[in-house]
């Protein structure tokens, strides 16, 4: 697509791009190149000289089985933070979306933790799930269970899943919402006079035409666990216990700044700089698809 | 005094040549409409002339000046676009004055201009709002008054009454005709519509595939067109074109039947006449089969084919009537005088 | 409106009933870091804690925003707040800048630089820390707000907002301009900015959040207290090893971090959510 009027001038928009090209240059493809660049070497253990290795790191990184855990545990981390924002989310905006009156009030009261940071919802989480003073525990022991994330992985693996989907259920909602209430009221009044029941009609013509929605925030969710939720994950488990709370990203950011492994951490860079551009593509397939619509 | 002159000036994109060597004078306070086909080239001819679009050959002259490279805003037009092309988030007054607030005029001078140009076209009372809350009618007048409050040499209006309904696109083009004389200002109109085109204009320039195919006034192009598309396009409902064989004032349809032109000319012919020239005559020698009918109130419009052949002949009759009324069958005659001869193989008019 | 068939009576107080215990169950931490705020830290480490706010609320807060533990939250919300609106500013003003110059201009390199803009998409600052972070160095921008700022800067997500938003509008409009005697940058300011004005607010919004939600590269290049932000200077509040947290301290502080964007997202609903929609299409 191209407009018909066009300014005349060379110096004019060159000028106008340039902060960008330039803040682009430097703080985009220039990192990204020295990550792609440092993956080749590893670093002698003064620190004074770099060494060649070609694909080594990589190789090392693939053979790895910390790193190889931090893929199952991104895995693992991410499809709970979807399934579980995703679910609650669906849900509360097929009841919103049933109310004629005051659906916006809900909307509004729903919607304000999109702009609680990660972090802070760790924070949050953090207190109530406290082994020693959280009231969550406290209630948990009352019943039996003694809960204690920073020794049970399984328990941080729940929390940070827990932290990580809360914080994003009012931005599927929204989303959930806008394609439900873009659904032709006379297309469900067709099904229930066909005297489908709520869920008969919610599975065989809701949940059908609602799927671009759906697959888009599937995607989203994703791209959301795999990079945003490190402040979540730094706040509340710091990547443990014994790693069982380490995602990928935070890997990078352990072994790179805390590690000092630079060599093994522009090698994960590239690996995620691969991952993201596969859910790039993933995206814009996706787009693509929405055009047919 | 301001005259545009366009000497064999054409456009190409790329090897795609869209105007092909336009040579034309516009005079002083004249009023020319450009008039053709969807994609004839019309709108090309008027953005060149505006500066929109580059002119890849020939020259054009604004007075006796050569404006080929100036900007638009140094030619001294102004422009009405089909789209009105209103500033939304402006109001009224502000369209209307940002050319003179861009020229750095003062600000009395500008509000005596606009406010003037408001009263000339009746919007002083809405000069607050913003094009949005106005009706269509009201927003062709706004662009019509940021033209004016310029006081440019030359008006170039880009089909401006198209977005309009039938009966406001009348009355505008009344306005538009009276306020161009009050004003005075020469004035460049590309248009479609071939009423609006023969009601508005001094002269008018039928364009097809980039070519003028004639230039003139309304009734020359009506009584006589250079070429078989102008016959055609020009006058409604359009031109029958049947074809003749010709041997000096005599000729001879498809069907045999004999008619009599006072123009001479030999060999196979185009042979052109108005529906409105056709007429009842018990003694003509056009024996038709009519068909459906359709009753305009003041005449009626009868579609019908010429006896033994399905060559369409469309003629309109003063008066009601009706399929039953005329029969099955129908004679009718054609002055000699009304008759347009062109060649088959070029579509140029045959002269006498 | 409604995409179900709308119930009445019971159907209708189970769907009311559904939505209310949702909103409780996601409110419920944040009123339980209220309460929290509100109560000594004595109160909090007997469990159970409270569940009705105490009486500690205007020393807490005072204490957190002038005292604090590593810095006065006060300057890290000075702080927060000068990096949200330099990133959320920064963004629109080059991305306006670009856009324009990508639709409205023919110049040499144009495609590359489109391309070049375009790939960013791909490179969130997550995935570059390091190398990023060795180059905010080189340039001595550590605990600067520059360094906060700029390698947040870029961003083609706004670019395409509005280039898309521009490629809408009609051409006409540009070639009035042209034909009344506007340059290029006077169509920019008077006739291009005004009408982006809704997509301007939009984008802010959102900016604003993104900006002001950041935690990772605070984290790393700001080591002295007094450049931390409050997302990140929350987590800096927790003492090492197995001392007790100032649990009202820091949870006071939490509810400071969440004020500013829960207000731009509820005041701002209708902007926010169209902004929402439109940088994500």
């Amino acid at each position: 697509m191209e407009k018909r009027v066009t300014f005349k001038g060379k110096k004019l928009p060159l000028l106008l791009i340039l902060p960008q090209v330039i803040i682009t240059a430097v703080f985009f493809f220039w990192p990204a190149g020295q990550a792609i660049y440092q993956s080749a070497f590893i670093p002698d253990p003064f620190g004074l000289k770099s060494q060649f290795v070609g694909f080594d790191n990589f190789t090392f990184l693939l053979s790895d089985k910390y790193y190889l855990a931090a893929f199952t545990t991104t895995a693992i981390f991410s499809s709970l933070v979807t399934v579980v924002s995703m679910g609650v989310a669906l849900w509360l905006a097929l009841m919103a979306d049933r109310i004629i009156k005051g659906s916006s009030a809900y909307r509004t009261l729903l919607i304000w933790p999109y702009a609680v940071a990660p972090a802070v919802a760790g924070v949050l989480w953090l207190f109530l799930f406290s082994p020693n003073i959280g009231l969550a525990s406290w209630y948990l022991e009352k019943l039996g269970y003694q809960w204690n994330h920073t020794l049970n992985g399984g328990e941080a693996m729940g929390l940070v899943v827990l932290a990580s989907a809360w914080g994003r259920i009012s931005y599927n909602f929204l989303f959930f919402l806008a394609g439900l209430q873009a659904i032709p009221k006379s297309v469900i009044e067709a099904a229930a006079i066909d005297g489908a029941h709520f869920w008969r009609r919610f599975w065989t013509i809701v949940f059908p035409l609602l799927s671009p929605t759906t697959f888009f925030l599937l995607v989203v969710n994703i791209v959301y666990a795999f990079f945003e939720t490190f402040g979540v994950i730094h706040t509340i488990t710091s990547g443990g216990p014994q790693q069982s709370t380490t995602i990928l990203v935070y890997k990078v950011f352990s072994d790179g700044f805390v590690g000092q492994d630079l060599g093994s951490s522009a090698a994960q860079s590239v690996i995620l700089l691969l991952v993201v551009g596969l859910l790039t593509i993933l995206q814009f397939k996706f787009i693509e698809r929405r055009v047919h619509y | 005094m301001s005259t545009v002159t366009l000497k064999s000036v054409s456009k190409s994109y790329g090897k795609v040549k869209v105007i092909h060597g336009v040579d034309v004078a516009i005079n002083d306070k004249e009023f020319v409409v450009v008039v053709g086909p969807s994609g004839c080239g019309k709108s090309t001819m008027l953005r060149m002339i505006a500066g929109l679009e580059t002119i890849t050959d020939g020259d054009l002259f604004i007075d006796d000046n050569r404006v080929n490279e100036l900007e638009p805003m140094d030619r001294n037009i102004a422009m009405v676009f089909q789209n009105y092309a209103l500033y939304p988030h402006m109001s009224v007054y502000d369209n209307m004055a940002y050319s003179l607030k861009l020229a750095k005029l003062a600000k009395s001078d500008i509000q005596d201009r606009v406010n003037k140009a408001a009263e000339l076209l009746q919007l002083s009372e809405y000069l607050d709002r913003k094009p949005r809350q106005l009706s269509g009618g009201q927003r062709q007048r706004v662009a019509m008054g940021r033209a004016i409050v310029r006081k440019p040499a030359v008006f170039l209006f880009d089909e401006p009454l198209s977005n309009l309904d039938a009966k406001l696109r009348v009355q505008m083009r009344l306005e538009i005709r009276k306020l161009q004389r009050e004003l005075g200002v020469t004035s460049v109109y590309v248009t479609h519509d071939q009423v609006e085109a023969m009601t508005l204009g001094d002269r008018l320039m039928v364009l097809n595939d980039g070519v003028v195919e004639q230039f003139g006034t309304p009734i020359e192009l009506y009584e006589q067109p250079a070429t078989l598309f102008v016959a055609e396009f020009i006058g409604s409902p359009s031109m029958n074109i049947v074809s003749a064989n010709a041997n000096g004032h005599q000729l001879t349809l498809t069907n045999g039947t004999q008619l009599e032109s006072s123009t001479s000319a030999s060999g196979p012919v185009m042979l052109g006449i108005r529906p409105e020239h056709i007429v009842q005559d018990t003694t003509g020698n056009l024996l038709v089969d009519t068909g459906m009918v359709e009753q305009l109130g003041s005449n009626t419009l009868v579609h019908g084919t010429l006896s033994d052949d399905n060559t369409p002949v469309v003629y309109s009759l003063p008066g009601i009537h009706t399929e039953q009324s005329l029969g099955e069958k129908m004679r009718l005659g054609v002055s000699q005088d009304s008759i347009h001869l062109f060649n088959s193989d070029t579509g140029q008019r045959i002269m006498s | 409106m409604s995409g179900m068939v709308e119930k009445t009576g019971l159907g209708a107080w189970m769907t009311h009933l559904s939505l209310i215990l949702g909103i409780l169950a996601i409110c419920f931490p944040i009123y339980l870091a209220f309460v929290a705020s509100t109560v000594n830290q004595s109160d909090l480490i007997r469990p159970p804690m409270p569940i009705v706010p105490g009486d500690q609320f205007i020393a807490n807060y005072k204490d957190a925003l002038f005292r604090g533990i590593n810095a006065p939250v006060w300057q890290m919300l000075l702080n927060s707040m000068i990096m949200a609106l330099g990133i959320a500013i920064g963004k629109i003003i080059i991305s306006l800048m670009s856009a324009f110059a990508i639709v409205y201009f023919r110049f040499p390199l144009r495609n590359v630089f489109f391309w070049l803009i375009f790939l960013t998409l791909m490179l969130p600052v997550e995935v570059r820390i390091v190398p990023t972070y060795e180059v905010v160095a080189s340039f001595k921008m550590l605990n600067s707000y520059s360094g906060l700022i700029l390698p947040l800067v870029a961003s083609a997500t706004a670019t395409f907002l509005f280039r898309q938003f521009y490629m809408t509008v009609p051409d006409e409009l540009a070639e009035a301009a042209r034909v009344d005697g506007a340059r290029p940058m006077q169509f920019f300011i008077d006739i291009l900015l005004p009408m982006s004005r809704t997509n301007i607010a939009a984008l802010f919004v959102i900016l604003f959040i993104y900006g002001w939600n950041q935690y990772l590269w605070p984290l790393l290049i700001t080591t002295d207290p007094n450049m931390n932000t409050i997302v990140m200077g929350i987590k800096q509040m927790f003492p090492s090893g197995d001392d007790v947290p100032n649990w009202p301290v820091i949870m006071a502080t939490a509810l400071l971090a969440m004020l500013p964007p829960v207000c731009v997202v509820v005041f701002m609903q209708n902007l926010f959510v169209k902004g929402l929609v439109e940088t994500e299409k």
